[in-house]
């Protein structure tokens, strides 16, 4: 197994791997060995910032595995994020104890606040952070193959797919706003305390968590990566770019969806278990369509289909949200939603997709020399 | 038999002494307007008692200063305590003598004080004025007094009520004082008989305020009286829940008319061209917003045509959001087809673009457009309310529905749509220019997206949100009745809008939603093209 | 290759930037900070307490700013995002160094932010109307505690005779417990349980039909009906829409809101709902010096004069004032030494009264009851005689009943619980 995914790993994956462990390297020491009044010391503010930012490379990444290799547009990955998150909520809810405002050894403070009496049913098990980071992947994972499953079978695909993965997020949403559902409501799980006994606030927790999203990160990357160049990778693509062909030939193209479906839902949700104890709150608005469609323009602005650069989309637009939304507020929504447009129009494979493109002319004209012949678009 | 003659005697005597009062009165006009100064004195409890007492005078000349109570535009002089019934002038006030009616000059405002009422007193008012103005010469007068009658159930206008209905010769006019006489023959204390066939006249009447009424006897009466009007209002509580359903139907109906007028241009530029036209819901935002802009004009330039602005409105919003559908085409889509993900995203950003932009003109809160007086209010059918809003954007729903089929049936250029989005080259080799007819469909599509914004304008908010409300309601309309098919979007907005009134009562509208949501994401495993899907070798391109 | 790897370079250089910035903070100023959406759904309402908090500031500039410093607002935009709200904060207090926050509007905003706020004690006011529950040390509440609103809104109704009691709300913390408040009291007030009927909405509810259809059947039962709305926001427009259309005249069902102003009816025609109510601790038409000047000046800073004015300004208006004597009283903007002078300052509130902040961190307000007039003001038809001060912990909650809030020392314990006299809510 390490042998194929060393045959199978470019130089680009190397830099990548090599990226986030000094990204992991530079934060932690900065943070955490520089002393305070340094001018080189990273606040905890920045560390979170960046922890924030990895998780929603994941989640990029999760995304980038359907759309980009198997061309399953999913217009609803927030959701498995958000799953994720609330699994790692409820668990961080459990560990608040006799600590809430109520002081109630058991209940959650919503719950004491709306007279809830004992804890319903589906929050057993969370006070162990075991059988909640087992939770974060399954349950993302079983709603994923459910509704792959039906999906699939029933030969939905493009358009349609993406509408009612935007439908399921939706019903998502408006289930969890009923503070009847047990969840918390529109307050969602917040003021968290503890998580494996660490204190959350704490400086060497936050870079611990942040540390955790880049290795996992770093995991699900390499996991991609075995996926799509293998030969199920190959057989993926053929889905993507012609379904009824790949059927044609005999393969079992809903199988092959669903397992990757399936997979990039997990995925997604421990992407969102990481998120949650980082930002310090879940909460319903996590399944706004909305912001799974801006997930799904992370994976585009960075160039789809490539790993790596739905990852990099992620940080940037992310990043530039967050300087955007301190230094120009009004312009923000502008700015996004000029991105959008010129992406799709002027950058149809990315910023990895045109780096591509460039590298490649210039290995061509030096290969072929000056007069190269017209290349085919593809 | 006795005791009715008794009873009728009491009435005469007291009719009587009420003969003797009334003449007395124009005497003492003075008196009345000091009775009125009086209004302004005290707390509410105080005002109460004076209205009360107003309205003992029996002299019609109280109703002016009573309607001027009730509306709030009886003023105190802040000098002198004397009160006035004013009408604004600009900045001042012109003041009319609540007692003469004579136009007594001007005054700022600053130097005048409103008597203020609340809704007690408001209520007070309408008794009183129930009262007095059964012998208005004004049919409408009459009718609206015994009404007021009927909810104040006061037993001292029954002899008052007789007279009146003896003289009345309008026929509905004379039922509605005699559901009000049964009215206030209840919270009388005339014997057994009379209260039951007063009864008999309510339960007649039925609808939710005759139960109410009712039920509210039912509470002090005693014996055979109790079980009369508790059988009376089961007989009218049965008679509501049969309609209930019938209601529940309509409910049904004018939320599907919505989700098709939020639906229809969806359609067009989704069903017809294949554009994931996320920005669909900005479009109906634009024509929103376009009703706006022209009341405001309208209210600050030709107040006169306040009536008509929603018909001003409906073109203006046509070309507005369909100028700006069709720059969208031309600038980003035309370059996107074939890629329809890709559109998706693009409209996405669009959408939030247009959004900004219009928070950054009008500012980020509500814009209030107002409603035409022929669209509001509400009429009764049987024992269902239907209200005007409703029942008109119901009938134009269908009026666009149909206008569209005809464009798209019936005229050449509708027959050059259908050929693009069915063949595109070939379409091109027949020599229609399939570039500009491509525009001109998208145009189209977010042209009628801009009329929906006209007829929501009149039910939701206007705000930069609205568009974002009505977006996946209107893709899951447009998908479950079968993309590419007008008379589909009809049905499944429809059948969605239904669906959800008659699992609102049980599921609550929360939950109702998501199961109509699951509903849909079942529904689409079972026929993925919807329920109207096109068939042929086209679709599946 | 190289270039990505530029570009993720280039990514830690934001956060570079942004550090850099935490580093140059000079000391010529005292920064506030202002947390409100301006995108987003909540942009409609918190825009303007932005707006509000600038003018506040540049007018306390000209009157030469605090300790001899000026003032300097440090705005950001947490979107309508509730994760976005705590990243934001943290950013406002350790990257920009501001001295004190003004922001957020919904509780879940306010839940989001209160760990950022504790961990690096700072001061947050914050200024709407809120469920109560709750105290902490860092955060001061200009904002009506449910005691301070409902309590008295309901009372009124009593008096006028209502018997029959609509609960309606938005589904969320807020109505949540207030209606179960009101429950609780008016079950104590000899209310009977079939005469109370609770609904809860999702946000931005648009199809009223059903439920207004179901208020009016609920209110023919033969006794006097009022509907108390916790219905929040955008739903409110398509909701008054309804009642008008429907005949439902105030004179017969009244509807009672808490989140519902001015600002709110600045989107409505009012003229069918005159006579539907309103508490708040403010009304844009109270007759005060004090209120005209702030109007006065509220619309020359907004260039606007249609704008409005409502309760959450007035709550800023107390507050920035608060925080502003309790600075020259401390003699420093340290968060510690601000926290312990803000307690028992006294400032003028704009209905021609004092506030005055208490130990629980809640402040003691009027309260007032107002009426829609067509014009889309309120008239006040009722008010408490004198203050009501904020109770932090509701006394009709079984949960809640025993605890108190004091931060003076030597309590200083938000939830002090009286029965087992010890700080921590109820224990065990």
């Amino acid at each position: 197994m390490t042998n194929f995914i060393a045959g199978a790993l470019g130089i680009r994956s190397y830099v990548f791997i090599a990226v986030i462990a000094a990204i992991i390297f530079v934060v932690g020491f900065l943070n955490l060995a520089v002393p305070e009044t340094s001018s080189f010391y990273m606040s905890s503010y920045v560390v979170s910032l960046f922890g924030k930012y990895l998780c929603y490379a994941m989640l990029a990444l999760a995304i980038d595995l359907v759309w980009g290799f198997c061309g399953v547009l999913s217009l609803g990955h927030g959701a498995f994020f958000a799953l994720g998150g609330y699994a790692m909520g409820m668990y961080l809810m459990r560990q608040i104890g006799t600590r809430g405002v109520y002081g109630h050894p058991e209940l959650p403070d919503f719950m004491v606040f709306l007279n809830w009496k004992e804890l319903p049913w589906y929050w057993y098990g969370f006070d162990m952070f075991w059988f909640a980071a087992l939770m974060a992947v399954l349950v993302p994972g079983l709603l994923a193959f459910a509704f792959g499953w039906f999906a699939f079978r029933s030969r939905v695909t493009g358009v349609y797919l993406s509408i009612i993965t935007q439908a399921m997020t939706f019903a998502l949403l408006l289930a969890f706003f009923r503070n009847d559902m047990g969840f918390g409501g529109n307050n969602g799980l917040t003021d968290f305390k503890d998580i494996l006994g660490f204190d959350v606030q704490s400086d060497t927790t936050r870079v611990g968590l942040f540390a955790a999203s880049g290795i996992a990160l770093v995991a699900a990357y390499l996991l991609a990566q075995a996926i799509v160049t293998s030969k199920l990778g190959k057989i993926l693509i053929g889905v993507r770019d012609a379904e009824a062909r790949t059927r044609f030939l005999g393969y079992r193209v809903e199988h092959y969806k669903l397992f990757v479906w399936t997979l990039s839902a997990m995925i997604a949700g421990v992407a969102g278990a990481l998120y949650v104890p980082q930002v310090g709150i879940i909460n319903p608005s996590e399944f706004a369509p909305a912001n799974s469609i801006e997930a799904v323009i992370w994976v585009a602005v960075g160039g789809r289909g490539t790993l790596v650069g739905a990852a990099l989309g992620a940080v940037l637009v992310n990043g530039a949200k967050t300087v955007f939304t301190g230094v120009l507020p009004e312009v923000w929504l502008f700015a996004l939603g000029a991105l959008f447009i010129a992406v799709t129009l002027f950058l149809p494979k990315g910023i990895l997709g045109l780096a591509n493109q460039i590298m490649n002319k210039r290995r061509e004209r030096q290969a072929t020399g000056a007069s190269a012949q017209p290349q085919e678009a593809d | 038999m006795n005791t009715t003659f008794k009873s009728h005697a009491s009435l005469l005597l007291f009719l009587f002494s009420l003969f003797l009062f009334v003449p007395a009165a124009p005497a003492h006009a003075d008196e009345l307007t000091d009775q009125i100064n009086k209004l302004a004195e005290g707390g509410f409890n105080d005002r109460q008692k004076m209205i009360e007492a107003l309205a003992a005078t029996g002299d019609s000349r109280v109703v002016p200063a009573l309607e001027a109570l009730g509306d709030g535009m009886l003023y105190q002089q802040k000098l002198g305590g004397k009160v006035f019934i004013v009408e604004r002038a600009g900045s001042d006030f012109k003041l009319i003598d609540p007692v003469t009616l004579e136009d007594a000059g001007k005054m700022p405002k600053s130097a005048l004080e409103k008597i203020k009422v609340n809704n007690r007193l408001r209520r007070t008012v309408r008794d009183a004025l129930g009262g007095l103005q059964l012998n208005s010469k004004n049919a409408a007068d009459r009718l609206a007094a015994a009404g007021a009658v009927f909810q104040s159930r006061d037993p001292e206008a029954i002899p008052l009520l007789d007279a009146a209905i003896a003289k009345e010769t309008k026929a509905d006019v004379k039922k509605v004082m005699l559901e009000a006489r049964a009215a206030a023959v209840l919270s009388s204390d005339l014997d057994e008989n009379a209260k039951l066939e007063a009864i008999k006249v309510i339960e007649e009447r039925s609808g939710r305020d005759s139960r109410s009424l009712l039920l509210n006897f039912a509470n002090t009466a005693e014996g055979k009286l109790k079980t009369a009007a508790d059988e009376s209002a089961g007989i009218i509580e049965r008679s509501l829940a049969a309609w209930a359903g019938v209601q529940n139907v309509w409910y049904g109906l004018s939320l599907g008319s919505v989700l098709l007028l939020a639906a229809i241009g969806l359609a067009i530029t989704f069903g017809v061209m294949g554009v994931i036209n996320m920005a669909h819901g900005e479009m109906v935002m634009l024509g929103a917003y376009t009703t706006f802009v022209v009341q405001d004009v309208i209210r600050t330039s030709y107040p006169q045509l306040f009536e008509v602005s929603l018909l001003i409105s409906i073109p203006l919003a046509f070309l507005v959001a369909g100028a700006v559908g069709v720059a969208i085409e031309r600038g980003i889509i035309r370059w996107l087809y074939g890629r329809p993900l890709e559109t998706l995203l693009a409209t996405w950003g669009i959408s939030l673009a247009l959004q900004q932009t219009v928070r950054s003109i009008f500012g980020p809160t509500n814009q209030e457009v107002g409603t035409p007086d022929f669209m509001s209010g509400a009429f009764e059918i049987g024992q269902m309310t239907i209200t005007y809003n409703r029942l008109y954007i119901l009938v134009f729903a269908l009026v666009v529905l149909a206008a569209l089929m005809l464009v798209m049936k019936r005229t050449p250029y509708g027959l050059q749509m259908r050929a693009v989005t069915q063949n595109r080259s070939m379409a091109g080799a027949m020599g229609i220019r399939t570039d500009w007819v491509d525009a001109l469909t998208f145009g189209l599509g977010s042209g009628i997206a801009g009329i929906a914004g006209v007829a929501l304008s009149q039910i939701d908010n206007v705000s930069p949100n609205l568009g974002q409300s009505y977006i996946i309601d209107s893709f899951m309309v447009v998908v479950f009745g079968g993309v590419g098919n007008l008379w589909g979007t009809l049905v499944g907005a429809m059948t969605l809008g239904v669906a959800n009134k008659f699992l609102e009562p049980y599921a609550g509208a929360v939950l109702g939603k998501i199961v109509v949501l699951v509903f849909i994401i079942l529904f689409i495993q079972k026929k993925p093209r919807g329920m109207f899907a096109l068939k042929g070798r086209a679709v599946e391109a | 290759m190289r270039s990505y790897l530029k570009t993720l370079l280039g990514a830690t250089a934001i956060a570079g930037v942004t550090l850099a910035g935490a580093t140059a903070h000079a000391a010529e100023t005292i920064k506030v900070g202002i947390l409100h959406s301006l995108s987003g759904t909540m942009a409609i309402s918190e825009t303007t307490l932005k707006d509000v908090m600038l003018m506040l500031i540049e007018e306390q500039n000209k009157k030469g700013g605090v300790l001899g410093k000026k003032l300097e607002a440090v705005v950001v935009d947490p979107a309508s995002n509730w994760p976005l709200f705590a990243e934001k904060a943290r950013e406002l207090i350790s990257v920009n160094k501001v001295d004190v926050v003004f922001g957020c509007w919904t509780s879940v905003s306010r839940k989001s932010v209160l760990p950022v706020f504790e961990e690096l004690n700072s001061i947050l006011f914050y200024p709407v109307q809120y469920e109560g529950e709750e105290s902490q040390k860092n955060v001061f509440y200009t904002g009506a505690a449910p005691n301070q609103q409902a309590i008295p809104a309901v009372d009124y109704l009593m008096n006028e005779g209502v018997k029959r009691w609509v609960l309606a709300g938005t589904d969320y913390v807020y109505p949540r417990t207030t209606n179960k408040i009101l429950e609780a009291y008016l079950k104590g007030n000899g209310v009977a349980a079939d005469d109370i009927m609770i609904n809860y909405t999702p946000f931005g509810h648009s199809d009223w039909q059903t439920i207004v259809s179901d208020i009016k059947k609920f209110g023919s039962a033969g006794k006097k009906t009022a509907v108390v709305s916790t219905i929040n926001g955008d739903a409110n427009v398509p909701f008054y829409k309804e009642l008008g259309n429907q005949g439902i005249k105030a004179e017969d069902i009244p509807v009672v809101a808490f989140s519902v102003g001015e600002e709110e009816l600045a989107g409505l025609d009012t003229a069918p709902l005159v006579g539907h109510l309103a508490a708040w601790n403010y009304f844009q038409s109270v007759d005060s010096p004090e209120n005209a000047e702030f109007i006065k000046t509220w619309k020359a800073f907004t260039k606007n004069p249609k704008r409005v004015t409502n309760d959450p300004m007035e709550a800023h208006y107390i507050g920035f004032n608060m925080w502003v004597k309790a600075v020259e009283i401390a003699g420093t903007t340290a968060s510690d030494a601000v926290i312990d002078s803000l307690i028992g300052v006294t400032v003028p509130n704009l209905t021609g009264g004092y506030s005055a902040m208490m130990p629980n961190h809640h402040i003691t307000k009027p309260v007032l009851i107002g009426e829609v007039q067509a014009d889309g003001q309120f008239e006040t038809v009722s008010s408490t005689p004198g203050l009501v001060p904020g109770d932090a912990w509701s006394d009709f909650l079984p949960g809640s009943k025993d605890l108190i809030s004091d931060w003076r020392a030597p309590l200083s314990c938000g939830n002090f619980n009286t029965k087992t006299g010890k700080c921590g809510g109820q224990g065990s």
